[in-house]
C-alpha cells in the first residue's frame, strides 16, 4: 500500500495566456457529440490539432440525486441509485444498501451476500463491456462495440431473469434481497462464466496486438502514480498507473476476503495499460463469480430478519399480527436508523464508489453524499490532455470511463 | 471531326455513368450487409428481398429532406462544393478499358470511353481535384469541425497522392506507357517465372508497388483506417457536418464512386483488368474490382483509426521512401534487362 499521507498537490502548468501571435481555435466538444459518452462538454483550445488547454464542463445531466436523498425515506432511495451510474446499477445499489446497513448495524444473510457479490461482479463486467465497446469505437474500431454489446446482453438477461429489469434493476434492498433466486439463475450465470473467457479472447484478438491500437493508446495520457494519487483517482485509472488500491482488498466488504482473486496493475499509466487492467479485471470477475457459485449455500434466507430496520417477510406479514404492524409502519412511515454518520465504499467498476449518509434519527437522511468515482477521475482529463492531439482527447475521455449520470448525479 | 466516334464515346460515357451510379447505390447496401455480417448482425433486410430496395429508400429519404444552409455559411461555395466533389468522382472511370472492341451495327466500337496517352496521370489529377469539393465545403460551412476535417483532408490527400503516383512509376518503367489500354495489353502477355507460365500481371512483378498503391488508395478515398477527415467520433462528420438532404448525399455518392473507380483502376493496373483464365472479358474486371471493394469493407470492420500525425508519418516516413526504392530497383532491373520483365 502507498502511504497516502505523503501526497502533495499537483501543480498544473500556469494558466496559458492567449497571445496575439498564437493562432488558437476554441472548439466546443459536446454536450452533443458522438464520443463524449453522454452530455459531457469539453472546451478545447487547439493550436492546429494539438490541445493546449482542455476544460471539462459538467452538469448537463444533473438531477440532484443527493438532494433527492434528503426528501426520500431510506428504502425509497435505492431506485435513485440505479440512475446514477446506469450501466452498473447493481453496484450502485450495493454501495447504498451497505452504507445503510452499516448505519443500522445489520448484516445480510450469507447467501444474500454471495449473490450480492455475483450481481456486483456481473455489473462490473457489463460496465467494462460498455466501456470497452465505446472506447474502441471512439478510436475507430467499429466491430468491437458490437461484440461487447452482444455479450453484455447475456448479463442483462441474467438481471432480467432475477428482477425483471435490465438496466435500472433496483435489485438490492436494505437487509438483502426481497426476491427468491430463480432456480435457473445459477445455471445461467455458470453458462455465462463458461462462455465469457472466449469472448474476451475475441476482443483481445482485435485490439491487444493491433499496431494501430498500440499506436493510438501506448504513451497516450500518461498519469504517474503520485499524480494519480494526488488527483485521488481510483479504479482502473489508479491501478493502470501501478498503484495497488482496490477497495475489495484494502477494506473488504461482503465476503470478498473469502475469495481468491488478483488485482491487475499497470506499469506505464497510459491508455493502453488501463485497457489491459480493465480486460484483466473482467477475467478476475469471472473467477470471483465462479468461486461465489461454488461457495454459495443452496438455500437459506436472503433477507435479514431484523425487527427494526428490515421489511418483514411476506408470509409472516400475512400470518402474525406483529409483523403485519411492523410492515404497516415500515411502508407508511419508514424506519429510523440511529443517529450518526456513516461512509461505506465499494469497488465499483469505475473506482471507489462511496456513500456518505448522515442520520438525525428520522426516517429520511439528513444528508446523503455520493462519492462517484468517475466524477473524481474526470478531473484528471486536463492533466492527461496537455499537449495531446485532438484525436487523443476522445481516447482519454474513453479511458477515464465516465457515465454522465454518475458524474453529474 | 469524326462526329460518329464522338457520339459513340458520349453514349458509352453516359451508360458508364449510370452503371456507376447504380453500382454505387448497391455498394452502400453491400457495405452495410457485409459489415453487419462481420459484426454478428443482419443488416438491412426489410426493404425488398434481402433489403435490395434499401438504397432506393435511402435515396428517396435523402431527396425529400430539407436542404439546410447554416446562417454563417459562405452560401455560394457551400451550395456548389458537394457538386464539385460529385462531378469529379466518376471521371476517373472514363479511362478504364472494359474490353477490347465489339462490332455493333457494323461499327467497330472500342469498349472504353477514351484512350488518352496520359490516362494514369489523368486519373491521378481528377482524383486530387476531388479534394477541392471537400476543402471548399468544409471551409464554407462556417463550422469548426468542418474546417478541421477539411484541413485534415487536404493534408492527407496531398501526401497520399504523392505515394499513389510514385507507386505507379514502376509500371510506367516496365510498360513505357501511361495509357491504361497499353498497360492492359502489356499484362495480357505471359510471364515465365521459374518454369511456371503466369500471367504478366503487375502484382507479380511489382508486389511492393501494389501494396503501396492499395494503402494510398484507401487513404485517398478517405476510408477506414484513414477516414480522418470524417472521423465521426472526433469531428462528428468532418467536412460534411453541416450538410443535409441531397447535398449530403452528393458527398456520400462521391466517396463510394471514388471507391469503385479506384478499385477498377487498381484491378486494371495490377490484376490484369479484363485478362483472366478461359475467356477474357468484363466479368474478370468486375470480379477483381469486387475483391478490392470487399477489402475496403473488411478494413473498415476491423481496424481502428490512425491519428493525424501517425497518418502523415506513415505517408512521408514509410510509404514514400519505399515507393522511391521501388522505382530505383525497377529502373535498375529494366536497365540491366534482368528477366523477362
Amino acid at each position: 500500500m502507498i502511504d497516502f499521507t505523503q501526497a502533495t498537490p499537483v501543480l498544473l502548468s500556469e494558466e496559458r495566456q492567449i497571445t496575439e501571435t498564437r493562432r488558437e481555435l476554441v472548439l466546443n466538444m459536446g454536450p452533443q457529440h458522438p464520443s463524449t459518452h453522454g452530455v459531457l462538454r469539453v472546451r478545447l483550445t487547439l493550436e492546429g490539432e494539438t490541445v493546449i488547454a482542455c476544460d471539462p464542463v459538467i452538469g448537463y445531466l444533473h438531477r440532484g440525486v443527493e438532494k433527492l436523498g434528503e426528501s426520500h425515506r431510506y428504502a425509497q432511495i435505492v431506485p435513485w441509485t440505479d440512475r446514477t451510474d446506469y450501466v452498473a446499477a447493481p453496484s450502485n445499489n450495493l454501495g447504498y444498501v451497505l452504507a445503510v446497513e452499516k448505519l443500522c448495524g445489520i448484516e445480510a444473510p450469507e447467501r444474500a451476500q454471495y449473490w450480492r457479490m455475483i450481481m456486483a461482479e456481473l455489473a462490473r463486467i457489463a460496465s467494462h463491456l460498455v466501456w470497452l465497446g465505446t472506447h474502441a469505437l471512439d478510436i475507430g474500431a467499429l466491430s468491437v462495440s458490437l461484440y461487447t454489446f452482444r455479450d453484455r446482453e447475456l448479463i442483462l438477461d441474467i438481471f432480467e431473469k432475477f428482477c425483471g429489469a435490465r438496466l435500472t434493476t433496483n435489485m438490492m434492498e436494505i437487509g438483502g434481497f426481497s426476491r427468491e433466486i430463480p432456480p435457473e439463475l445459477p445455471g445461467m450465470v455458470r453458462d455465462f462464466c463458461r462462455y465469457f473467457p472466449k469472448a474476451i479472447r475475441e476482443y483481445e484478438d482485435l485490439l491487444t496486438e493491433n499496431p494501430i491500437w498500440l499506436a493510438r493508446t501506448k504513451g497516450v495520457g500518461i498519469v504517474e502514480p503520485e499524480v494519480a494519487i494526488n488527483y485521488s483517482l481510483t479504479g482502473a485509472c489508479l491501478r493502470g498507473s501501478g498503484v495497488n488500491y482496490d477497495v475489495r482488498k484494502a477494506m473488504p466488504y461482503l465476503l470478498y476476503d473469502r475469495i481468491d482473486f488478483e488485482v491487475p496493475l499497470g506499469t506505464h499509466g497510459d491508455v493502453y495499460d488501463r485497457y489491459l487492467v480493465r480486460v484483466e479485471e473482467m477475467r478476475q470477475s469471472v473467477r470471483i463469480i465462479e468461486q461465489c457459485l461454488d461457495q454459495v449455500p443452496a438455500d437459506g434466507p436472503l433477507m435479514a430478519y431484523e425487527s427494526n430496520y428490515v421489511i418483514p417477510p411476506h408470509e409472516t406479514v400475512m400470518t402474525t399480527a406483529e409483523d403485519m404492524q411492523r410492515h404497516f409502519i415500515w411502508v407508511i412511515k419508514g424506519f429510523s436508523p440511529p443517529k450518526g454518520e456513516v461512509y461505506h465504499a465499494v469497488e465499483h467498476s469505475k473506482g471507489e464508489l462511496g456513500y456518505y449518509i448522515v442520520s438525525d434519527g428520522s426516517p429520511i437522511p439528513y444528508r446523503m453524499r455520493i462519492r462517484s468515482p468517475d466524477f473524481v477521475n474526470l478531473q484528471s482529463l486536463p492533466y492527461m490532455a496537455q499537449g495531446a492531439m485532438l484525436a487523443d482527447v476522445v481516447a482519454l475521455i474513453g479511458t477515464i470511463d465516465i457515465v454522465l449520470g454518475s458524474v453529474d448525479r | 471531326m469524326d462526329w460518329e466516334a464522338l457520339i459513340v464515346s458520349y453514349l458509352l460515357g453516359f451508360v458508364l455513368l449510370n452503371i456507376l451510379l447504380v453500382l454505387m447505390a448497391y455498394m452502400t447496401w453491400f457495405e452495410r450487409r457485409l459489415v453487419a455480417f462481420f459484426q454478428d448482425r443482419i443488416g438491412p433486410n426489410r426493404t425488398g428481398p434481402f433489403g435490395l430496395l434499401q438504397p432506393i429508400a435511402d435515396g428517396v429519404k435523402l431527396i425529400s429532406k430539407e436542404d439546410i444552409v447554416p446562417a454563417n455559411a459562405d452560401r455560394l461555395i457551400f451550395l456548389v462544393a458537394p457538386l464539385l466533389s460529385f462531378v469529379l468522382a466518376p471521371l476517373g472511370a472514363l479511362v478504364v478499358p472494359f474490353g477490347d472492341s465489339i462490332t455493333l451495327f457494323g461499327r467497330q466500337i472500342n469498349l472504353y470511353v477514351i484512350d488518352i496517352n496520359v490516362a494514369t496521370l489523368y486519373f491521378l489529377a481528377v482524383g486530387s481535384m476531388g479534394v477541392y469539393g471537400i476543402i471548399l465545403g468544409g471551409y464554407a460551412s462556417g463550422n469548426r469541425y468542418s474546417l478541421l476535417g477539411a484541413l485534415r483532408s487536404t493534408a492527407q490527400v496531398i501526401s497520399y497522392e504523392l505515394v499513389l503516383g510514385l507507386s505507379l512509376v514502376g509500371i510506367f518503367i516496365l510498360t513505357g506507357s501511361l495509357s491504361l489500354v497499353e498497360i492492359l495489353r502489356a499484362q495480357q502477355r505471359t510471364l515465365i517465372l521459374g518454369g511456371l507460365e503466369l500471367p504478366n500481371w503487375f502484382i507479380l512483378s511489382q508486389p511492393l508497388a501494389f501494396v503501396l498503391f492499395l494503402i494510398a488508395a484507401v487513404a485517398e478515398t478517405n476510408r477506414a483506417p484513414f477516414d480522418l477527415p470524417e472521423a465521426e467520433t472526433e469531428l462528428i462528420a468532418g467536412y460534411f457536418t453541416e450538410y443535409s438532404g441531397f447535398r449530403f448525399s452528393f458527398y456520400f455518392l462521391a466517396e463510394y464512386i471514388n471507391m469503385i473507380v479506384v478499385s477498377l483502376i487498381a484491378a486494371t493496373l495490377f490484376l490484369g483488368g479484363i485478362d483472366g483464365p478461359f475467356i477474357d472479358g468484363i466479368w474478370w474486371l468486375v470480379a477483381k474490382a469486387f475483391i478490392f471493394l470487399f477489402f475496403y469493407v473488411w478494413l473498415r470492420a476491423t481496424l481502428p483509426r490512425f491519428r493525424y500525425d501517425q497518418l502523415m508519418g506513415l505517408a512521408w516516413k514509410v510509404l514514400l521512401p519505399l515507393a522511391l526504392i521501388n522505382i530505383g530497383v525497377t529502373g535498375l532491373v529494366r536497365l540491366w534487362g534482368i528477366g523477362a520483365l
